[in-house]
């Protein structure tokens, strides 16, 4: 218990931007409507993909002849590239619906 | 210098995923909202590359160019109508990456924090619930895996297994590499048996839900490595999507709990057509409304006795010219005896300036319909009753109605719940393309000619 709360104490930063980034995450999308719900959660879906970030550290930083991590390391670079550029790719698509209606005529 | 210029590129690309998805949440700048989000994610990937001291770039980037090619491919190829599959199937591709940098670093870290430790140990399990339980969702929506009912406390009991083994990894003060793995396995089973008897059509609840878990294991990953980039996106996708869990339920006319804890057959029943009594009824507001409408080609206003009665005539006219300024066709389809007497519609909309040439008559309208975005029902309700066409014991069966529910959307306008003029109940008020917009005709429209105008 004591090495949470000095890890918390230690962290605190974080878990100050954590608190945060719950509010603002909450406040950025609470009037969206109905037909982009759908979309909306494609979107966020290939920003939970920033998992990226960690798993390029990650492989960056094994040792070469660690074959087991460097395996590892690899799916993992290999699966969050999946879930970034295939994200936002189908999001994309999705949204092509909203493109701007070409001018009336008249 | 290396190490401030990553750091101010990750507090870029946080703002830039913040706006992102602030953008995404209107569909004119949606597209835009995608585009900053992507530019974020781009510059946080070029920023980790310049971390001081990376190996294996080749490997790194042979990874990248596997996983965008596939990516792509799959984002490309799919139909429209698998989407959200692929979503399922992408979301967890992220939850199982951020398991096993879980498992990379379990090896490296020395396990005498107990907060690291913890926090990995929150990576491992929420990734691997994320990435099984999304292939399931995946398979279900793709209609290869049935409903499975599972034992609900045998389920909650694998959970806390994982959990308690995940508190004795990390208290034990040694190493466990052989634990951390069964770890990892019982909560790939636990994730199954998550996702296993929640009913097919309640799967984008369950997938929003997982995705929120996703972001959280990005958020997790981002403490252990004390990067804010990770941290703070992950929670920002962990918060919008718990949120967008709750709206599209409320938007589904169900609570979470419902979709979680029941299990499909229990509550889903209704098989039995005749039984309005079980049938619930979606309504939406008048934001929405106005949004479908906005973004609608055609939309099609089939006007009943309520809207003579409510005087929305010219309320209605107002919604048309509004409408037609953005680009939309509007028409009004006109049932011969809608109103009290033939002819009352027509009378009544030429009175408040509706030109003749919009007002279309049943056959030819009939014809439109299966092309047209939405239909609004104001005020109109045996008219459009599909009991008509398909139920010999209704009294109005035979009559030649407004064939609406072959559009695809229907906003119908009433004052509350009750049956029309023949005193029947309306089988097209809980068609699943339908939704209720309760209130009176006059207000709710001059409410959607606002927000319209404010969009």
């Amino acid at each position: 218990m004591e090495q949470v709360i000095q890890y918390i104490s230690v962290n605190q930063e974080e878990f100050y931007v954590f608190i945060l980034a719950v509010f603002v995450g909450i406040e950025v999308i609470s009037k969206v409507p109905t037909v982009l719900h759908t979309p909306l959660m494609s979107g966020s879906n290939a920003l939970s993909g920033v998992v990226i970030v960690g798993s390029i550290l990650v492989l960056g930083k094994t040792a070469p002849d660690n074959y087991v991590g460097l395996s590892l390391g690899f799916l993992a670079v290999l699966l969050a590239t999946l879930n970034v550029v295939g994200g936002f790719a189908v999001t994309n698509r999705m949204l092509e619906m909203f493109k701007k209606k070409p001018a009336k005529k008249q | 210098m290396i190490v401030q210029i990553i750091d101010i590129c990750y507090l870029v690309a946080v703002v830039l995923f913040i706006l992102g998805i602030k953008l995404m949440s209107h569909p004119d700048s949606a597209r835009r909202g995608n585009a900053i989000a992507l530019s974020g994610m781009i510059l946080a990937i070029v920023a980790s590359f310049l971390t001081p001291g990376l190996n294996n770039i080749l490997l790194i980037l042979g990874a990248m160019a596997l996983g965008t090619g596939g990516g792509l491919y799959f984002a490309k190829s799919v139909k429209m109508t698998a989407m959200p599959q692929l979503v399922s199937f992408f979301n967890g591709m992220g939850g199982a990456a951020a398991a096993l940098i879980g498992l990379v670093e379990y090896g490296d870290l020395p396990m005498d924090e107990v907060g690291k430790g913890a926090v990995l140990m929150a990576s491992l399990v929420i990734g691997s619930i994320s990435f099984s339980g999304s292939l399931i969702a995946m398979g279900k929506l793709e209609g290869v895996i049935k409903d499975i009912r599972i034992n609900k406390i045998l389920a909650f009991l694998m959970l806390a297994v994982a959990v308690a083994l995940a508190v004795y990894i990390i208290t034990s003060g040694e190493p466990q590499p052989v634990l951390v793995y069964v770890v990892v396995v019982i909560s790939l089973i636990y994730g199954l048996a998550f996702v296993y008897p929640i009913g097919g059509a309640d799967m984008p609840v369950v997938i929003s839900l997982l995705n929120s878990l996703t972001g959280v294991t990005a958020a997790t990953t981002g403490l252990l490595y004390n990067n804010k980039v990770m941290l703070m996106g992950g929670i920002l996708v962990g918060s919008a999507g718990l949120l967008l869990t709750l709206l599209m339920a409320k938007a589904m006319n169900r609570s979470v709990a419902n979709v979680l804890f029941t299990s499909f057959g229990s509550a889903a029943g209704g098989a039995g057509s005749g039984e309005d009594g079980e049938q619930v009824a979606k309504e939406i507001n008048a934001y929405d409304t106005s949004i479908l409408l906005a973004y609608a080609k055609r939309v099609v206003v089939v006007p009943g006795y309520g809207l003579a009665v409510a005087q929305a005539q010219h309320a209605v006219h107002d919604l048309e010219k509004i409408l037609e300024e953005k680009g939309v066709e509007v028409l009004y389809g006109i049932h011969p005896v809608a109103g009290r007497m033939p002819g009352h519609m027509n009378v009544l909309l030429a009175e408040s300036d509706v030109s003749y040439d919009k007002l279309i008559e049943m056959d030819d309208m009939n014809e439109k319909l299966p092309n047209t975005d939405v239909v609004m029902v104001i005020g109109a309700n045996d008219v459009v009753n599909p009991a008509a066409n398909d139920d010999p014991s209704s009294p109005i069966y035979g009559m030649p109605i407004l064939e609406v529910n072959k559009a695809t959307n229907v906003i119908v306008i009433k004052r509350s719940m009750s049956s029309g003029y023949a005193g029947i109940q309306n089988a097209l008020f809980f068609d699943a393309k339908t939704r209720m917009l309760f209130g009176d005709a006059k207000k709710v429209l001059t409410g959607l000619v606002s927000e319209v105008k404010n969009m």
